[in-house]
């Protein structure tokens, strides 16, 4: 059983991918304690992130949210077996782990514009010395909620809420669209 | 007379020189059209030059009085040349002249005007002057009253307007830009590009930006020399230095609109506007963020007041010095120069470098003027000192002046033949984006302007100063003067964002001597009321010196009321040119003077920015996010006639080929409580609480009991605000031991979570409870009527049976092969589950209940059955029977507040005395004796009326549908004493002026026992 809407996909400057669904799990705690780090770091392999990063390889990362909040993404077959894992490692402790999986759609965005592509869109400082690769936003995209984060100097992701999933394509394919390049950055 | 004027202004010609034009690429012609003539420009014109080339020296009518109206200015500063550009997609009125540049295709036509711009009949209000005084609306509003609508409304209505709306969709597109920097330098004169080199050496991160496609400002013009090059190689040398900086960004055509708190500032950047696209955007708002801000915005030089001023081919000096040198076009062959100050001569010397012909420059010093004084005269021009204009001749163009003394009260001297005449009255430095965020002004009397006060500027979050001010628009009038500032102010903001410009030496500039100006608010100083009926100060909207005086007589002293009572100011130009010469006369009115009588607000934008640049990417099908549930294609393809609901898109029904939405929700509710129905209840916020402390949190939060409750179980609870009053409302599923899944209404989601993250981060910020809203994983499906456990047993897994699963029940399991939670929950009154699924499976599950529901005829409906079918069953809907002063007592649902229960949201709140009058309207069910539906929203009427002569009431309806299922009108209403009156019979006045009587009964019309949701 596999979702029914084909994924959309753009090219302007930018090349806008909707990605396949990504396993994604809210976990609410204590940052700092080292089971909760252990779990995340082990479920997902990589580092544990700091303040406004993301560490993200393929479909596996984590993503700092909130002072007691990330955001832990595995492949999306594997989510049941997170979800035991972290119920099991984190019982007893004050926690929260919720399986937000399909409430988000992924996008890609590649090209050498990303930058200025998001600062369409996002009130976010995407100068190159601000925002490096693995830094992280939980902001604004139009008139949505959205985060993002740049696996290099050319590649984001981007997460929103799957029911603005045509919205957020429609502004990103709008602000990439060819011949819009701002060269700023 | 009239007659002699008019032959004579045939011969008078604006024209092309045969060279100059430093703009200019003469190499390039370019087509155009103005009011259906074709004529032709060059490659560099600005709409303005193009037609002043081509003899169009009259551009439109002004607003009030219909006076032919010419071009006064260069830049953005220009009163006149408004127009209507381009057509259908591309159609955009109240364009300026001067900043519009000329490409090749061009389509202009003059505003204002009718039926011709050449015969206009609204100049009859020329001679109506007198009947179109000072504050002519407000007196004319208030009496006669019937003169108003008889006489005065449908003449203005006919005469007034500035340019057409645009009728068409706009075809160009808008976008966004959001940019940090530490410094944004506003305006790229020689003062922005010796600032931004400055701040540049510094290392910050600066952004200098120009609203014209040209950069160095006026000092090309006024033959500036800087450190020995002449001002364009300076401006081209130092372009190039700040390319190579990589910290420092430049970019033309991108003006500086607004500053505004925390050092965010609005730019606006015209990228096709001169060359017309179908692939790039039109405009960008840039939203800039920036450390500092340097505004070196320059200065716009003020008209001179006296008689005629507002006749074409009266400029100001500086205009005229701008389109001979940068576009090679004369004004007119004979151009009288009239000036308070020295800088004006140096229009006198250009226009006789270019051949032309200046019979004469009248001073208004007795002194006369400095070292360009002594050019002037040199190159054999007549200078007049302590002269002025006593009143200009000609109608539609300049045919003369009379020239008198200044210090006199007009008599005429000698009369002057000419075709234009350059004005000048000194410069004011233009403060309005120092001014936007509360900088202040101090009154500088030597050059009789206000200037930014540097003691006050604005202050950012620090209580520091983030504004600062250079060049030109600081009031350093002379070329060393500017850049020694620019360098000086560059440096000191350097210093405040933590960095350190190289002390280096600022550029030398060659400066001339000038004499002192000698302020000049009326010419000539004595002159009396019919002269000063014909000082015009500001050209867009028709307000002369003796409006001004007249608002001073009749008591307006606060130079914001004269501005408001005047017009004065209020055009789209926002008094650019008429704001000092304005505010100097009411001074000179009321006895005082000027820093005492203050400016006016200037508030953003500086010049008019498009609409389109405001609304960005937000357009067509990006105008506003519409959020989808998992099964809206479905809903799409199957007739769904749909209803917003926050920005959720909801099928109202679902419409089947030649039925009406009436019929359809008729149908929809008939077939699920005959055999089954499905609904589409994604949208229902979901929050889940975890904690130890959870169960207390929501036994705060709710006004029944949460804590108690088991897990396995479900219970409805109640939200009400701090007042006490009802917000939301929703069933609350117990998950485990220390987890509760809460639902609330489709628009609370978002915000009854905002609402608990508030509660838990501000004020029990030490109770152990983390929530977390997870309304879109999931499609939710309700599976309603005689027939629901059928199906769901058909499609097999999970025990559904009374038994496993009781009313208010939920289990986790499997249907049909898909991982559900299912909750045994009913707002119908029927036999339901509500089946929660991964949205990702929501389409497939969907698809499966609808192909093993045929045999019941499974029938999807929408949300006009769900509230019908509700109201039947007497259940209340926030927002319908809610309007956000209605508490669950009114409601009669007491038995959902808990009295064990010390403290609840709310509780405190319902004890207030009003809260608990006895008198408030109360819920009860509403029948018509005659069938029919009550109208939404109408109130029973009681006797007498109040005191405003209104008839009293004593309960209005709060839902009203046609039932189906009674074959009758049900509503539901608030009443007064409602639950003690069951029986009585109320009126409910129509708007058609007819009664429906309707009967007070029990709001539970269906199944008052609850049989067939228990089953």
């Amino acid at each position: 059983m596999s979702e029914v809407q084909g994924l959309l996909r753009s090219d302007g400057f930018v090349a806008v991918r909707q990605l396949p669904l990504r396993g994604m799990i809210t976990v609410k705690g204590d940052l700092s304690a080292t089971a909760l780090k252990n779990v995340a770091t082990g479920l997902s392999g990589v580092d544990f992130p700091g303040p406004r990063e993301c560490n993200c390889v393929g479909d596996n990362g984590i993503a700092w949210m909130a002072p007691d909040e990330i955001l832990l993404m595995v492949t999306h077959a594997t989510i049941p077996d997170a979800m035991a894992k972290v119920a099991a490692t984190l019982q007893g402790q004050h926690y929260l782990a919720a399986d937000v999986s399909d409430a988000r759609t992924i996008f890609e965005l590649e090209g050498a514009g990303v930058r200025e592509v998001i600062a369409k869109l996002a009130p976010v400082d995407l100068a190159p010395d601000v925002f490096p690769p693995s830094a992280f936003r939980r902001t604004r995209l139009g008139q949505v909620p959205a985060a993002f984060w740049l696996k290099d100097n050319q590649t984001a992701e981007l997460i929103c809420f799957r029911s603005v999933t045509q919205y957020v394509f429609d502004i990103l394919t709008h602000a990439a669209r060819a011949n819009t390049q701002v060269s700023y950055f | 007379m009239e007659l002699e004027n008019l032959q004579r202004e045939d011969v008078l010609m604006s024209t092309r020189l045969a060279a100059g034009g430093r703009l200019l690429n003469r190499g390039k012609s370019v087509r155009f059209e103005f009011n259906g003539k074709h004529l032709r420009g060059f490659d560099g014109d600005t709409l303005a030059s193009a037609l002043l080339a081509n003899d169009q020296m009259l551009m439109g009518r002004s607003f009030k009085y219909h006076r032919p109206r010419g071009l006064v200015a260069s830049g953005a500063e220009e009163p006149n040349g408004l127009v209507n550009l381009g057509k259908g997609g591309r159609f955009e009125p109240n364009a300026r002249v001067t900043t519009t540049e000329l490409f090749d295709g061009l389509t202009a036509t003059s505003q204002n005007h009718w039926p011709s711009l050449d015969f206009d009949v609204g100049v009859v209000n020329n001679y109506a002057a007198r009947f179109l005084p000072a504050g002519f609306y407000y007196k004319t509003f208030i009496q006669p009253r019937a003169a108003w609508k008889h006489v005065f409304e449908p003449f203005i209505r006919q005469s007034a307007g500035l340019g057409k709306a645009p009728k068409d969709r706009d075809v160009d597109t808008y976008e966004h830009f959001y940019a940090f920097v530490d410094v944004l330098i506003v305006g790229g004169g020689i003062a922005g590009l010796q600032a931004a080199k400055t701040a540049g050496a510094s290392g910050a991160k600066v952004l200098l930006i120009e609203q014209t496609g040209h950069w160095g400002g006026r000092a090309p013009v006024d033959g500036a020399v800087i450190d020995g090059k002449s001002a364009d190689d300076w401006i081209n040398n130092t372009l190039d230095l700040l390319d190579k900086m990589e910290n420092v960004q430049v970019r033309s055509r991108l003006m500086g609109a607004g500053i505004y708190d925390h050092g965010y500032a609005l730019a606006h950047e015209r990228l096709t506007d001169h060359a017309p696209s179908d692939d790039m955007p039109r405009h960008r708002l840039w939203r800039i963020r920036a450390k500092q801000i340097i505004t070196a915005t320059g200065a716009i030089e003020r008209p001179l007041s006296f008689a005629g001023n507002d006749i074409p081919g009266v400029m100001l000096a500086s205009a005229v010095r701008d389109y001979v040198v940068n576009y090679g076009v004369s004004a007119g062959d004979r151009t009288v120069v009239v000036t308070n100050n020295d800088d004006a001569y140096r229009t006198a010397i250009a226009l006789k470098g270019a051949g032309l012909d200046v019979p004469l420059i009248l001073d208004a010093r007795a002194s006369g003027g400095g070292a360009l004084a002594e050019e002037a005269a040199a190159l054999g021009i007549r200078i007049a000192n302590g002269k002025a204009i006593a009143s200009v001749k000609g109608g539609k163009r300049v045919t003369g002046v009379q020239v008198c003394a200044q210090a006199g009260e007009g008599a005429v001297l000698e009369e002057i033949a000419c075709d234009a005449i350059a004005m000048s009255g000194g410069w004011s430095p233009v403060v309005h984006l120092w001014s936007h965020c509360g900088g202040k002004l101090i009154w500088d009397d030597a050059h009789a302007h206000f200037r930014p006060d540097a003691d006050r500027a604005p202050t950012g979050a620090d209580g520091e100063p983030f504004v600062s001010v250079t060049g030109g628009a600081d009031g350093a009038m002379s070329f060393s003067g500017a850049l020694a500032n620019a360098d000086e102010t560059a440096r000191h903001v350097s210093k405040r964002i933590g960095r350190k410009a190289k002390k280096a030496t600022p550029p030398n500039a060659d400066d001339v001597e000038m004499a002192p100006l000698a302020p000049v608010w009326k010419m000539p100083q004595g002159a009396g009321i019919k002269l000063r009926s014909k000082m015009w100060l500001d050209y867009q909207n028709d307000v002369k010196v003796s409006d001004v005086q007249l608002a001073a007589q009749e008591g307006f002293e606060s130079v914001e009321h004269t501005k408001r009572y005047t017009t004065l100011g209020m055009a789209t130009d926002q008094g650019k040119l008429s704001n000092i010469n304005g505010l100097a006369v009411l001074a000179d009115s009321l006895n005082e003077e000027i820093p005492q009588v203050g400016t006016t607000t200037f508030r953003p934008p500086y010049t008019p920015i498009s609409m389109g640049s405001i609304a960005g990417e937000a357009t067509g099908e990006r105008f506003q996010p519409l959020r989808r549930t998992p099964l809206h294609d479905w809903h799409a393809g199957n007739g769904a006639y749909w209803e917003p609901v926050g920005h959720w898109r909801r099928p109202y029904c679902f419409q089947r080929s030649g039925e009406s939405v009436e019929d359809a929700v008729q149908r929809e509710v008939k077939a699920t409580r005959d055999s089954l129905g499905l609904l589409d209840a994604s949208t229902l916020g979901k929050i889940i609480v975890k904690g130890p402390d959870a169960g207390k949190f929501l036994d705060m939060l709710y006004t029944n009991m949460m804590s108690t409750l088991k897990p396995g179980r479900c219970r409805y609870g109640l939200m009400c605000s701090e007042n006490g009053f009802l917000m939301d409302d929703g069933v609350v599923a117990r998950i485990d031991e220390d987890t509760w899944l809460c639902h609330t209404t489709t628009g609370g989601a978002d915000h009854i979570h905002a609402h608990m993250e508030e509660w838990l981060q501000t004020e029990w910020w030490d109770w152990q409870v983390f929530t977390a809203n997870v309304t879109e994983q999931y499609a939710q499906i309700a599976v309603v009527g005689p027939n629901a456990r059928n199906l769901l047993e058909k499609l097999g897994g999970m025990d559904v049976s009374a038994d496993a699963l009781p009313f208010m029940a939920w289990a986790d399991g499997q249907i049909g092969g898909f991982d559900v939670r299912a909750y045994r929950i009913s707002f119908s009154g029927e036999l339901s589950y509500e089946i929660a699924v991964p949205a990702s499976q929501g389409r497939a599950f969907w698809d499966a209940l609808l192909e093993a529901g045929a045999e019941w005829q499974v029938t999807p409906y929408g949300t006009e059955a769900l509230h019908i079918m509700r109201a039947e069953k007497g259940f209340i809907m926030i927002g319908d029977e809610t309007d956000g002063t209605v508490i669950p007592q009114d409601l009669g649902l007491d038995w959902a507040l808990s009295k064990k229960k010390n403290d609840y949201l709310g509780k405190r709140a319902q004890q207030r005395s009003h809260m608990a009058d006895p008198d408030r309207w109360k819920l009860v069910g509403l029948e018509t004796l005659d069938g029919s539906v009550l109208p939404d929203g109408a109130y029973a009427t009681a006797d007498g009326t109040n005191a405003n002569g209104q008839r009293n009431t004593q309960g209005r309806v709060t839902s009203t549908y046609h039932s189906p299922t009674l074959g009758r009108g049900i509503a539901m209403g608030l009443v007064l004493n409602g639950p003690d009156r069951i029986g009585e019979v109320i009126d409910f006045p129509k708007t058609d002026g007819s009664i429906v009587k309707a009967k007070i009964v029990n709001p539970v019309f269906y199944d008052p026992e609850g049989e067939k949701q228990n089953v």
